[in-house]
């Protein structure tokens, strides 16, 4: 039976609460439960900054699964997109990609509406966005030579001193002064530092985030993954380097991807509560069924309704413990594993350079995850609006011409283009996405195209053209 | 499987001395050479390999690139942008770790080989 227990008393908890000296020293050890992304980078970069002033530290990654495993028991659930953002970090790290990992670099996306289709390219055609399985590939693939995402920055991790540890963490409890580990075969450890990298898909935040203590879980939406075999050749003749994207008037709907990769197309829906009949009404679509040779989708080889969180933990740490990645916080619908990075750095630079207090992680690590949140309203507000456009077909009608006339001409800045590429790729907060759309030359241009693609005689001319960009 | 980036065939510019520019690159598969042009004349000043990154004084002045980035035979090179690069910074001011100890080993390089040619100068005079 799990347990998440906390020994001594009330004035003992207050004292140690207190006590400003919760400093990682030479010997002291971490446990990292998660071997995600998330937990990966935290190991990884906490073992390089303790590099930095000569501290030596042991790092222990708990994480049952393989990420060798093809199909569901390797893999955590996520449509694998790397964002040009995430990618550009990473490259600035001198943390590469290498080609077995990248399953398809991306240079552009296709937009489908009802009204039209239209392909924005990255600068230069440059392959900007990577897309990566999380495990090995999905259900019914071969080994081809691909390799796990969150398995290489493991691998990453462990070349840096972190030990992976193959068990399953079932019960965690605060001793005097440490944390102590309880495993599924009952064996124990103490820890100076307790990471939680588990994701929302895991039981562990339950045992955590209970009443005895203060963290209070991300609120959670479900969304839907799915994995279609074209062949290579034929996601290369159809689908090309470039992710397909859907805005599409079906209600509860935010978002949805398809992302090429080898062997495999990605299916990834987000939106409020995704069930059966939005899944179903999203196949019906002709936009989505165009996409497939003679419009018909192939049956699935792999599916699953993993949740997604859509609001920061209430508060994601406490002494000697703090939550990281999706268990703590995310972006809203895009760049998870970017925020993954984001505050997995943030949590190990903390942790070396500050301490490991209640009170350091408030300082240091808080604001970061408070900054995620604040713009994630923000996010929810440019989604709303988004929301209006992919109800209104006149709007639509605005969008796809401003944007295919950009996308036709060589102007320096495209800015109806710029700011559909960063809502699709989430590269940029979404206050800065915000801010863009009150320029007054974006608001200008979009009145314009309203009217222009919306009276009689240029509305036929400009479908026309627009069914050329695609 | 597949590579990110760009791909530039050998002897392709990336970019060329006294361009402007708003980015440095990395590279994630190949060779690169950075060389200087002066009188028509063209000096190698070093080459680049898988993980090695070039053009990021970019980042950080409005100036001209000083020197040309050729491919070496096939190279895939990836752009991080300016404004990417300092919206991470601001973030985080460690992502700019390994440019700074990359930059300073460059110095490093750059003293050495300018203390090398004014010992052959000098020695040259007398």
């Amino acid at each position: 039976m799990a347990t998440l227990l906390r020994r001594g008393t009330t004035d003992a908890w207050a004292s140690l609460a207190d006590n400003a000296s919760h400093t990682l020293t030479d010997g002291s050890r971490i446990a990292v439960i998660g071997g995600g992304p998330a937990g990966s980078m935290f190991s990884y970069f906490l073992l390089n900054f303790a590099e930095t002033i000569d501290l030596d530290l042991t790092v222990d990654i708990y994480e049952p699964r393989h990420f060798t495993h093809r199909g569901p028991a390797g893999c955590n659930h996520c449509g694998g997109i790397v964002s040009e953002s995430l990618l550009q970090r990473l490259a600035t790290e001198g943390i590469h990609l290498p080609s077995h990992v990248v399953q398809r670099g991306m240079e552009s996306y296709t937009l489908h509406m009802d009204v039209g289709t239209v392909r924005l390219k990255a600068p230069g055609l440059e392959k900007r966005i990577a897309a990566v399985y999380r495990g090995n590939g999905p259900r019914e693939s071969e080994p081809t030579g691909t390799f796990s995402f969150d398995g290489y920055l493991q691998q990453l991790a462990a070349e840096r001193g972190a030990n992976v540890v193959h068990r399953l963490v079932t019960g965690m409890e605060r001793t005097e002064d440490r944390i102590r580990i309880t495993c599924a075969d009952g064996h124990t450890e103490d820890y100076e530092l307790a990471v939680i990298a588990t994701g929302i898909n895991s039981h562990f935040l339950d045992l955590l985030c209970g009443p005895v203590a203060p963290i209070r879980q991300p609120t959670k939406t479900t969304t839907f993954i799915c994995e279609f075999r074209l062949g290579k050749d034929l996601i290369e003749e159809v689908l090309g380097d470039s992710m397909h994207v859907f805005l599409l008037d079906i209600p509860r709907l935010e978002f949805a991807a398809l992302i090429p990769k080898g062997e495999f197309v990605t299916l990834c829906m987000l939106g409020d509560e995704i069930d059966d009949e939005l899944i179903k009404r999203f196949f019906d679509s002709k936009e989505f069924q165009d996409c497939f040779p003679q419009g018909v989708v192939p049956p699935h080889v792999c599916h699953c309704l993993p949740r997604i969180n859509v609001s920061t933990a209430r508060v994601p740490f406490d002494d000697r413990i703090v939550l990281i990645g999706d268990s703590g916080t995310t972006r809203l619908f895009k760049d998870g594993l970017g925020a993954a990075y984001r505050t997995s750095k943030a949590a190990a630079r903390t942790a070396v350079y500050r301490g490991v207090s209640a009170k350091d992680f408030e300082s240091h690590y808080w604001p970061l995850c408070r900054s995620i949140d604040i713009d994630n309203r923000i996010g929810k507000f440019v989604f709303s609006v988004s929301g209006l456009i992919q109800k209104m077909r006149f709007t639509r009608r605005a969008v796809l011409r401003m944007t295919a006339t950009e996308q036709a001409g060589d102007r320096d800045r495209k800015r109806m283009s710029e700011i559909l590429w960063d809502i699709f790729s989430g590269s940029a907060p979404y206050k800065e996405i915000l801010g863009r759309t009150m320029h007054p030359v974006y608001l200008g241009g979009l009145v314009w195209n309203l009217a222009a693609s919306n009276w009689p005689t240029s509305r036929r001319r400009r479908s026309d053209t627009a069914g050329q960009q695609a | 499987m597949a590579g990110l980036g760009r791909l530039y065939q050998d002897g392709e510019i990336i970019f060329r001395q006294g361009e402007t520019g708003n980015c440095m690159y990395v590279v994630q598969d190949g060779t690169v050479e950075a060389i200087a042009e002066s009188n028509g004349e063209e000096v190698v000043l070093r080459t680049l390999g898988k993980n090695d990154f070039f053009g990021e004084m970019a980042l950080f002045e409005k100036d001209v690139r000083t020197a040309t980035i050729r491919a070496v035979g096939p190279a895939r090179v990836l752009t991080i942008d300016r404004r990417n690069f300092l919206r991470g910074v601001v973030e985080d001011p460690s992502l700019a770790m390994r440019m700074v100890k990359t930059m300073s080993h460059r110095i490093r390089d750059l003293t050495g080989r300018l203390a090398r040619y004014e010992n052959t100068a000098s020695l040259g005079e007398t």
